[in-house]
């Protein structure tokens, strides 16, 4: 089985500051790590590799920085890396993105499972995984919780919001996974050491058949007009609850009074 | 690029799952009928199902004027690769300008998925939405967990698509007995190759934490399992779900699928009740548009009173006790 795994770089923390004048994110006071989720989906696929065997390989599109994710990947058991990287990518809004991840996809060759992340925890969309299966028309399963490999099918339990489904699939197959699933294993020093040796050579727009003028902003369907930063929340009142009871009580008196309860 | 002047109409799907609309389905409604009204045009529902043509009759009380059926086995389930086809082919036959959906499980499965069929863009998981005077969708959403508020739009793509995040939209008062046109469309689910065998509920019936219009919720705090017992008994005097902050579920007191923040869940309920949570801005960033925060904290420079609308300095084990019984006493 040859298994794909989506990774994104992010940043690694939220608290994330609009310059008013250009529009620009600032990032301060954290680093650049793998989103969380696509670590939960790297895990996924390295213990197929244990479990069934597998050949992992993990693909991220971004610039060259990104590839210190691609890196981290391979040390924690991927067997090779793919890092797509074009001045053409730049402003691809999750729909590019997803477009440009399928033709990298298709450019691997035979593969028959792609998992990813079920959302980063940037841009919040949801959205590249599914995007990536329907541009291989294949199926896509999201919000996975628990997997068992039957041959050619996939047995898999999927959350929805007051439970979960018992689904099956046939691969070749998209799936999308969150924390519940497992717990990211790390990397070992042989892995690092080997990791830090891997040839990366970037993939280019022309080396997937991608023409320039559809991806990238040009070929973005959408466009982030204006960005801000939501005014803050100030605190109201603060009371003292040394008296529980007394405080307990001036709380749900403003409940009540606000229709709350 | 689209022929744009060939598409018109807003669209919302109709979420359902055995037959119950899903709650925001009918907040996008009330979205699309504002957007409706100001753009001129007709408002419709898309609901797909089997034996439910029926629940018609919740969405033109809701404001559609007219509601697309389909009557198939395949679209029964809320399988995303049978709703995806059908949603696509009806995009591609009647061409509506702009098509809502909710921000849920369902509605992030199938919409991407839709989008790439009809070759258009999607605003997701929105909590705020204006048309321009050129019928451009104005879409707002927050990115980076809600620390920036993103205006998103697809000018030369059609449909325009969007989820609207649960709760973040009002519903709107239903009109009983107002009626519309039912217009029943042939299946076209195409190659369904994902199958569900079973659907299994949460025992207890739970509230679902996204939809919940009151949430409690723990962290660090609470110091251990059997104490989220009392915020569970909180919890049922208000009718509402149990959450809880990343340091509590890292601790293994409770399932992740309770949390709250950055890598658990986001949430906008009208009451957020946190208890022992010093609100970390992961934490904040998953519930900081709740409608009215009540934080109770030992730490009085804990970032949670920063944020909060009543803020109780003091012992949770003494406190919550004191409003359970409070609550009682009505």
């Amino acid at each position: 089985m040859h298994i794909v795994v989506c990774l994104k770089q992010v940043f690694s923390t939220p608290q994330v500051r609009i310059n008013p004048e250009t529009n620009a994110v600032i990032r301060e006071g954290g680093e650049w790590i793998i989103n969380p989720f696509d670590e939960h989906a790297l895990e996924t696929a390295l213990a197929l590799k244990d479990t069934v065997g597998a050949k992992v390989t993990v693909i991220t599109a971004g610039s060259q920085q990104a590839e210190a994710v691609l890196r981290e990947a391979l040390a924690r058991g991927a067997d090779a890396a793919v890092l797509l990287s074009d001045a053409a990518f730049e402003g691809s809004d999750a729909w590019a993105t997803a477009k440009i991840l399928a033709a990298g996809i298709q450019k691997v060759g035979a593969v028959d499972l792609i998992v990813c992340g079920k959302q980063t925890m940037d841009g919040d969309t949801a959205q590249v995984g599914p995007a990536v299966a329907e541009f291989l028309g294949w199926p896509c399963v999201t919000y996975v919780r628990k997997l068992a490999v039957e041959g050619t099918t996939l047995k898999l339990e999927r959350l929805f919001e007051d439970g979960f489904e018992k689904v099956e699939v046939v691969l070749p197959a998209v799936l999308t996974v969150g924390k519940e699933i497992n717990t990211p294993r790390m990397a070992s020093l042989k892995g690092r050491m080997a990791a830090k040796k891997a040839q990366i050579a970037p993939v280019n727009a022309a080396a997937l058949g991608l023409a320039p003028e559809s991806v990238g902003r040009a070929g973005s369907p959408t466009r982030i007009v204006k960005m801000a930063t939501p005014p803050k929340k100030t605190g109201g009142i603060k009371i003292d609850g040394s008296d529980a009871a007394a405080a307990a009580k001036t709380v749900v008196e403003k409940l009540r009074e606000l229709k709350l309860v | 690029m689209t022929d744009k002047t060939q598409f018109s109409g807003v669209w919302v799907f109709a979420e359902q799952r055995e037959g119950v609309i899903a709650s925001v389905t009918f907040e996008a409604l009330a979205k699309g009928r504002e957007l409706a009204t100001k753009r001129g045009t007709h408002l419709a529902a898309v609901l797909l199902g089997q034996g439910i043509k029926e629940k018609a009759a919740d969405l033109f009380a809701h404001g559609a004027d007219k509601v697309y059926y389909v009557d198939s086995s395949a679209l029964a389930g809320a399988n995303s690769d049978a709703l995806t086809a059908q949603l696509a082919a009806l995009i591609a036959q009647y061409k509506p300008e702009i098509v809502l959906g909710g921000s849920t499980i369902c509605g992030r499965s199938v919409f991407p998925r839709v989008a790439v069929r009809a070759q258009t863009g999607l605003a997701p998981d929105c909590t705020g939405l204006d048309l321009d005077a050129s019928g451009v969708l104005q879409a707002t959403r927050p990115a980076y967990v809600g620390n920036v508020l993103a205006t998103v739009v697809c000018p030369e793509h059609r449909p325009q698509m969007a989820t609207l995040r649960p709760k973040a939209f009002k519903k709107g008062t239903p009109t009983a007995g107002r009626i519309g046109e039912l217009i029943e469309a042939p299946a076209a689910v195409g190659d369904v190759k994902t199958k569900v065998v079973e659907v299994v509920r949460d025992a207890g019936n739970q509230v679902s934490l996204t939809a919940a219009d009151i949430i409690v919720s723990g962290g660090r705090g609470l110091g251990g399992t059997v104490h989220f017992s009392l915020l569970t008994e909180l919890a049922k005097e208000f009718g509402g779900a149990v959450g809880a902050s990343r340091a509590a579920v890292d601790s293994d007191w409770i399932n992740v699928s309770h949390q709250v923040g950055q890598t658990g869940k986001t949430v906008s309920p009208k009451l957020y009740i946190a208890c022992g949570i010093s609100g970390a801005i992961q934490h904040a960033a998953g519930m900081g548009s709740s409608e009215f925060i009540v934080a109770i904290n030992k730490d009085p420079g804990a970032p949670i009173f920063e944020i909060a609308d009543i803020g109780v300095v003091g012992d949770l084990f003494t406190v919550v006790p004191a409003l359970i019984a409070a609550l009682k006493n009505r």
